[in-house]
């Protein structure tokens, strides 16, 4: 279990997230909903432990290895495809498989100036697969992908980590992902 | 055929400051005041003639090769240091507002006092580019992309692959023209110096001389040196930074 104890979190001095009490299952898929400015993408950065709450305290996530796709791609400009996944996982050959189960074989040695919304939103999904873990936290991971994508995409991040946290506005996305838990914000 | 046309381009752009150049030294009427391009041609000619047009320009070459190179050297690692650490920013702003402010003129008599002529000028090329690198570095660190910087940190990527493959190339376009301001400068410093200084095979001192001895054709020889000099060597450390980029 992952728990968080009536944590609060500040962004740029701006209180986002207050007094939250939440519990997070070793495994499964949890859903976190709710409009924007909710504080959806910093509850993932504080399961990353990217932040650290003003208070409060979270327990469960000691040695826990944590993959993530960011709200934006964040892929570097200067690298291709291939090597903005296999930079981050160290693993050339599992990147490369990796792509290609994404659909993006004919991406693999182009760089992000050169592909699509969709496709740069593929290739930080499968830096987040290559590198694996216990836990995958996906911001709108599926942001620019057509519904039919979306559906094959699904498929291969689902049961892929242990626990998966997904943030998003689409209740149908969650469906996707098999998240049976769902946590408004 | 395209490259034909740039060249007769560029040749006929040449031409025609060659014209204006030829024009003004004939309205003068002076060749003391202003010399003509047939005649610094032709003391270009006589110079090239003798050893000490070679030795000067070897040395000269050298001084600011070296003056260049330990100024790069310094303002990377100065800026590298600023770039990442507050602390050392903090401490070290004085010295900075020092190196910029200064005139370099100063830099060199104090040099001659401890030291002695030959190094003068490689005093003067080092305080030039410093600080010139040493900002470009330490703006390039500081204005690393934070959502990049956070997620090579969420997947642990190591601190040299994070200096590798985030810093450098964020902070490589103004790195490179740092280094071709920054050898301009060189150029111009250095020999500056050399005028002040003296050092015995030198540009600086082929300049001086024709001053004393009222040669200003030669004067006009000796700048179209460095001109020719400065533009060959821009185009090498260009060529050779480029092949870093790619």
């Amino acid at each position: 279990m992952i728990l968080l104890h009536d944590v609060s979190c500040a962004y740029d001095g701006k209180a986002v997230l207050q007094n939250l009490n939440l519990a997070f299952p070793q495994i499964g898929a949890v859903a976190l909903t709710g409009p924007s400015g909710t504080g959806k993408t910093t509850l993932l950065k504080l399961l990353a432990g990217l932040i650290t709450p003003v208070s409060g305290h979270v327990e469960g996530l000691n040695g826990k290895r944590v993959s993530m796709v960011f709200q934006e791609d964040r892929l570097l400009p200067w690298r291709t495809a291939l090597e903005n996944v296999a930079l981050f996982c160290g693993d050339e050959r599992l990147a490369r498989e990796t792509l290609v189960r994404l659909e993006l074989s004919d991406a693999l040695d182009k760089r992000p100036s050169e592909l699509s919304g969709g496709m740069k939103r593929r290739v930080a999904l499968a830096r987040a697969l290559c590198y694996g873990g216990d836990i995958l936290l996906l911001d709108e991971p599926f942001k620019g992908l057509d519904d039919a994508l979306k559906i094959r995409v699904a498929k291969q991040v689902k049961g892929a980590f242990p626990l998966t946290v997904l943030a998003t506005h689409d209740m149908a996305e969650a469906g996707l992902l098999g998240a049976v838990q769902r946590v408004e914000l | 055929m395209k490259r034909v046309r740039t060249a007769l381009k560029k040749a006929g752009i040449a031409l025609l400051y060659l014209a204006v150049w030829q024009l003004l030294s004939l309205a003068k009427g002076n060749e003391f005041l202003l010399p003509s391009p047939v005649s610094t041609l032709k003391s270009l000619v006589s110079l090239m003639g003798t050893a000490t047009f070679y030795w000067s320009v070897g040395m000269s070459l050298a001084r600011v090769a070296g003056g260049f190179l330990l100024g790069t050297i310094f303002g990377t690692l100065l800026g590298l240091l600023t770039g990442f650490s507050k602390t050392a920013g903090e401490l070290l702003s004085p010295l900075k507002g020092i190196l910029k402010a200064t005139p370099v003129a100063s830099f060199i008599i104090l040099v001659l006092l401890w030291l002695n002529k030959s190094v003068a000028p490689l005093v003067a090329m080092f305080v030039m580019v410093t600080p010139l690198i040493w900002a470009s570095v330490d703006a390039g660190v500081r204005a690393a992309d934070k959502n990049l910087l956070e997620t090579a940190r969420l997947f642990k990527l190591s601190r040299r692959k994070t200096l590798l493959h985030i810093y450098l190339p964020s902070l490589l376009p103004q790195y490179l023209a740092a280094c071709t301001t920054a050898l301009g400068f060189a150029w111009k410093a250095g020999v500056a110096a050399e005028i002040i200084a003296q050092p015995a095979q030198s540009i600086g001192r082929g300049l001086y001389e024709s001053k004393i001895y009222i040669e200003t054709p030669e004067l006009f020889a000796w700048t179209l040196v460095v001109i020719l000099l400065s533009m060959a060597f821009e185009k090498l450390v260009a060529a050779l930074l480029g092949r870093i980029r790619a």
